[in-house]
């Protein structure tokens, strides 16, 4: 596995800890109520989940597994796919904030956005036969 | 293919066509609690349960004695996660309908259960996301 999906798939089980963790409180919580607030952790759960978990996984096992190139750097643009890694992460972070910062969900989408086009750019090349 | 893979998908299968058979009764306006086991049936039940079974079998080995990490760990991971799923399913329309303490304390447990399966599962798998 390379380094960089060492990054993915390991931040992406740190994001799936913590969404389990947050969606456990938001269940106990209807199940005996111990502390209203632990509802408002619901846009953190699907982030956490949706985004940090399975996309993160899917990029992580992406770069890792889609064919190599022969010549040249063997997985392509690394330096896009990293600077996805680091867009992905930072979007998620930010997007988290949204509870007391409203704009921070729309900046956090948009840096995923932005970390979505970079890995499409970076891969879209590996995306062919083997040996071709 | 491994034992615990075949039944980690085989499981998820069958909470794929539930939550699709579930996704018919709120169609059809049915609610009393249903949507959430609706979503995590699919998201947890079939996406999550399919990915820990596949990780489980293609991930690097994590040594030659023991080349899928613990198997206890493993079977830990499956029991807790559908064990965890099938509390919800039971307890979350009880508690949305008529509440009370039991459905309130399964839900607890079903919290635990579900995230007691996340952290199995980043132990167990932990140490074989590295580089080569």
């Amino acid at each position: 596995m390379s380094r960089l999906s060492v990054w993915f798939v390991r931040a992406s089980f740190l994001y799936l800890l913590a969404g389990l963790f947050f969606g456990g409180l938001m269940l106990a919580q209807k199940g005996i109520p111990f502390y209203a607030p632990a509802l408002h952790l619901l846009p953190l759960h699907m982030e956490f989940l949706l985004v940090g978990w399975l996309i993160q996984l899917a990029f992580g096992v992406a770069f890792w597994i889609i064919p190599r190139f022969s010549n040249g750097s063997a997985r392509g643009p690394v330096r896009l796919v990293w600077l996805s890694f680091a867009f992905l992460n930072a979007g998620i972070l930010i997007a988290a904030l949204q509870y007391w910062f409203p704009s921070a969900f729309a900046v956090g989408r948009a840096a995923e956005v932005g970390a979505a086009l970079l890995f499409i750019l970076g891969s879209w090349q590996r995306v062919k036969p083997q040996g071709a | 293919m491994p034992l615990l893979t075949r039944v980690f998908i085989k499981t998820g299968m069958i909470c794929l066509a539930l939550a699709l058979a579930l996704g018919v009764l709120l169609a059809f306006g049915v609610t009393n609690g249903l949507f959430p086991v609706y979503i995590h049936l699919l998201v947890f039940g079939w996406l999550t349960q399919l990915i820990f079974g596949v990780i489980f079998w293609m991930f690097p080995k994590y040594s030659a004695e023991r080349p899928r990490g613990s198997e206890t760990l493993g079977w830990l991971t499956y029991v807790s996660l559908n064990l965890g799923l099938l509390l919800r399913a039971i307890a979350e329309p009880l508690q949305s309908t008529q509440p009370n303490s039991f459905s309130g304390w399964t839900l607890v447990v079903s919290a635990l259960l579900q995230f007691l399966a996340g952290l199995a599962f980043v132990l167990n798998s932990w140490k074989r996301v590295r580089e080569r």
